[in-house]
């Protein structure tokens, strides 16, 4: 009997796919044609983009630079479609620093620059090796930023050694000093006048944390705060001033004043966002413990305060910084347009920041608060070890988008009078020669407010992933 | 033997104020609270003084004057004759306006861009982020004031329509000018008339007229809908009883349309058609430029913020829930309703609200285009004609105050009804 079969004993080689289900056609077929609805929808997409771009590479590819008026550049173009850039080139100086002195746009410009050499170290702990041909890259564009308006030699010195010390490893750690001493630096810079106003201001501080340091041994930790923090505001109410004063007598260190509302276009936006962001932070830390905490009184305020910011809209409160604020403060006081407006958008920001750190608080574990506690760590401790990296981490996302809503919001200050680039902008439409042109400066002031924003939360999804600890 | 004794009592000292933690929270209560009321003191007192030396006092009374300004985007009747209080009213109705009006337009754009976000087709995603991210990385008020200056700039004026430069769209029913679009008007041959409510009240301040039309109108569709609602009960009764559903979308949609559709005719509804008439149009209804920009500028910028709301709402609902749907043998239009919306829409709603309430907040930048809003009557004009700038700013902060509180307090009931019961 024979039992004969067949038995196949190796594999047959694997064929390759069909040629539809790979490459490009296979990507095409799976992501773009997977369905008759899918189909139907590309085409649609497809016409919509291509709708558009045969609207705008035209107009694009014609775009004409140099023209000092509307009328000109249509005289250029005769009467074929095309982009007028020459109003971005010709008030090009006003978007960016408003009535500031031509002679002194260094200065604006210095204070931009130093403002990344003073973020990097916060931003970027440690720099990434990455990042350093990047960094390269930016202290050529901002030496050329500093040619380009003519800036004294100091200016490239200051930067180049801040900046450069970004490469040496043992220095970059240091920087953070460098961060801390940037915004009396920045004050000086866009203000003038002399350098020892800021200097005593910050000589304040050195004051009181040198009283803190020798004197609470002796008298015990919360008086020595108290006595610390008091001594400074002295300090800074009746000494700094007239120190001040008799120093720039012996030695001047002067740069030309420069008054506010001379401030304006980018300039202006920058600082109010950089103020805003920089004091809102911590600001908004403080409240949203203030709410979260067992006492009564302080909650309440914290509250108050909290829904009455954010039950009314910015404008209002311009308004108020702009017609009401000299009406609470002694008779005669004159204080300055833009630091008002400055106070107010760091205080709406506050408690949008509050808000949000609120929840990151409230999103973390109560076993993390009792855990604090078993270890015995008291508050503050508690607060600074545990509770805050880990509510500040979880909160990441709704912080950088309160920053950039702050940023936009700088765009208000045109209502009331302040010329930042859309209160430029609609000083420049209003003038002759540039009746009716929309596209151009809109768009331009659009992309520059999309870069910042942009890049924001770009980084914010960037410390998202640094900072990921889960699996 | 011992006894035990308690430890001698401590007696009071000055310094457990602060160092026993028994009485510090008192002690810090205390200093907060005297510090805020010396603020307050301080700021009233100083506000008080320079009150004094203007030779003002906060008086309301301005309210009942006439307020001798024109304010052209209006929804009930104003004159310049009217008072202050009456121009605050109308401004209020038109930030009401354009906040339901761009919370709608939102929402719908909103849902469409972050579902399509969602979506498998890669260049429909791709579009769709382009959209969010540039909308939400440019300011609102660039916005706004970039759509005012398209619509003013690039659209054909009134007169183009007339030498025949332009046209108008639809059938020649809706004119879309520099000035503004032009819609046809409803209107009723054999209106039943109109009901005054406030007569007389605070200076005829707050008089409005309500059409007894519309109130007819919507309660014929109200009682549609409510009996239409009755029919989808018993068909639920009777697929609980039988298993089988009875086919009921033909009836209920009859019950809601025909008998609106018979009001109407009955009412004797047509559309009067906007018209050229020199160098304007005239009939139909004026969509200003104002409005226009402001509507479309919010509502497109809100939608980008919602369409996100939206996509992290449905991708909060872990796969396996639609996968256990269909297990179940739901289809697929069934699994999302009956299981992925409602836990989505828990997610999706109380952001969703919040961006109403910024919308309702940022309408207030209606002063850059000129809209006539409750900031551009009572924080604009009306502040700078009477100058009592105390009462006008407290008088419009409070009133975006209690928006504000009345949308957050509906936010907060929703939340209530729809949390989670632990256990």
């Amino acid at each position: 009997m024979s039992t004969k079969s067949y038995v196949r004993t190796e594999m047959l080689p694997e064929k390759a796919p069909p040629p539809t289900e790979v490459g490009i056609i296979g990507w095409m077929k799976e992501n773009l044609f997977s369905g008759w609805l899918n189909s139907l929808m590309t085409v649609i997409t497809a016409y919509l983009i291509f709708w558009v771009l045969a609207a705008i590479l035209p107009w694009l590819m014609n775009s004409v630079w140099n023209a000092g008026s509307l009328n000109e550049c249509r005289e250029i173009l005769q009467g074929e479609a095309g982009a007028c850039w020459g109003v971005i080139n010709e008030r090009f100086n006003q978007l960016m620093f408003g009535f500031y002195p031509e002679n002194l746009y260094w200065r604006p410009v210095l204070a931009f620059v130093l403002m990344f050499v003073a973020l990097a170290p916060v931003l970027f702990n440690p720099m990434p090796s990455g990042l350093k041909i990047a960094w390269g890259v930016f202290l050529v564009i901002g030496c050329w930023m500093l040619y380009r308006v003519g800036a004294p030699g100091l200016a490239y010195v200051v930067f180049l050694v801040a900046g450069g010390a970004f490469f040496l490893d043992r220095l970059a750690s240091k920087m953070v000093w460098f961060s801390a001493l940037f915004p009396f630096l920045a004050v000086w810079l866009l203000w003038g006048g002399t350098a020892w106003n800021v200097t005593m201001a910050l000589f304040g501080f050195v004051i009181g944390y040198l009283v803190y340091r020798f004197l609470s041994p002796a008298v015990g930790f919360l008086f020595g705060l108290i006595l610390a923090v008091l001594i400074t505001v002295a300090w800074w109410l009746f000494l700094a001033g007239p120190v001040a004063a008799t120093l720039a007598g012996s030695i001047p260190l002067e740069l030309a004043p420069v008054e506010s509302r001379k401030f304006g276009g980018l300039t202006l936006a920058l600082m109010l966002g950089v103020t805003g962001i920089v004091g809102s932070l911590p600001l908004g830390i403080v409240l949203a413990l203030g709410r979260q905490s067992d006492l009564l009184i302080v909650k309440s305020l914290c509250v108050g305060f909290i829904e009455f910011i954010r039950g009314v809209p910015l404008i209002t409160l311009l308004f108020v910084a702009s017609t009401l604020l000299n009406l609470f403060l002694p008779p005669g006081t004159e204080f300055d347009i833009i630091l008002r407006v400055m106070i107010m958008v760091t205080l709406f920001a506050a408690a949008y920041m509050a808000e949000v750190i609120r929840g990151g608080l409230a999103a973390l574990p109560k076993g993390q608060y009792e855990a604090a506690d078993a270890l015995g760590l008291d508050y503050w401790k508690a607060q600074r070890l545990i509770i805050m990296p880990q509510a500040l981490k979880i909160s990441i996302p709704g912080i950088v988008s309160t920053f950039i809503g702050l940023f936009k919001d700088t765009t208000l200050v045109s209502i009331i009078g302040l010329f930042d680039m859309l209160g430029w902008a609609n000083a420049i439409r209003a003038n002759a020669e540039w009746t009716g042109i929309v596209w151009e400066l809109y768009a331009f002031i659009a992309f520059v407010f999309f870069i910042f924003c942009f890049c924001m939360s770009r980084y914010s999804m960037y410390l998202e992933r640094k900072l990921q600890t889960g699996h | 033997m011992t006894t035990l004794t308690d430890p001698p009592k401590e007696s009071f000292r000055l310094g457990m104020l602060i160092y026993d933690s028994r009485y510090r929270s008192i002690t810090i209560q205390v200093a907060a609270l005297i510090a805020f009321l010396i603020g307050m003191g301080w700021i009233v007192s100083n506000t008080m003084n320079n009150l004094a030396s203007l030779g003002k006092e906060i008086d309301f009374g301005f309210l009942k004057e006439p307020a001798s300004y024109d304010i052209n985007q209006r929804l009930i009747e104003y004159t310049s004759r009217d008072t202050h209080a009456r121009a605050a009213f109308i401004g209020l109705l038109n930030t009401l306006l354009v906040a339901v009006l761009g919370c709608v337009l939102a929402t719908i754009i909103g849902v469409f861009v972050g579902v399509l976000r969602l979506s498998k087709n890669w260049l429909v995603g791709r579009v769709m982020t382009v959209y969010v991210e540039a909308l939400r990385n440019v300011p609102t008020l660039l916005w706004i004031v970039f759509l005012m200056a398209i619509i003013t700039e690039t659209l054909p004026a009134p007169r183009d329509f007339k030498s025949g430069e332009a046209e108008m769209l639809l059938g020649g029913t809706v004119a879309v000018t520099n000035r503004g679009t032009y819609i046809p008007e409803p209107v009723f041959s054999y209106s039943l008339g109109n009901i005054k409510l406030l007569e007389g009240f605070y200076n005829n301040s707050f008089r409005f007229e309500v059409s007894l039309d519309l109130i007819v109108i919507l309660c014929v569709l109200i009682g549609g809908i409510l009996i239409s609602g009755l029919i989808k009960r018993r068909a639920d009764r009777v697929q609980a009883a039988t298993g089988d559903r009875p086919k009921t979308w033909h009836l209920r949609l009859a019950v809601v349309v025909l008998p609106t559709v018979f009001v109407l005719w009955l009412l004797g509804l047509f559309f009067v058609v906007p018209e050229i008439k020199g160098f304007n149009f005239r009939d139909g209804i004026h969509l200003r430029a104002s409005f226009l920009a402001l509507w479309l500028a919010l509502s497109f910028y809100t939608a980008a913020f919602i369409a996100e709301i939206v996509r992290a709402g449905i991708m909060a609902i872990s796969k396996g829930q639609s996968e256990a749907a269909a297990a179940l043998g739901l289809r697929s239009g069934r699994i999302m309703s009956l299981v992925i919306l409602p836990q989505a829409l828990r997610v999706i709603i109380p952001p969703l609200i919040s961006q109403y309430l910024n919308l309702t907040k940022n309408s207030s930048l209606a002063i850059a285009v000129g809209y006539m809003d409750i900031t551009g009557t009572l924080g604009g004009i009306t502040l700078n004609q009477t100058g009592r700038e105390l009462e006008c700013l407290l008088l419009l902060m409070l009133i975006y105050l209690t928006i504000s509180l009345l949308i957050s307090s509906v936010m907060n009931w929703y939340n209530e009804r729809v949390k989670l019961t632990e256990r």
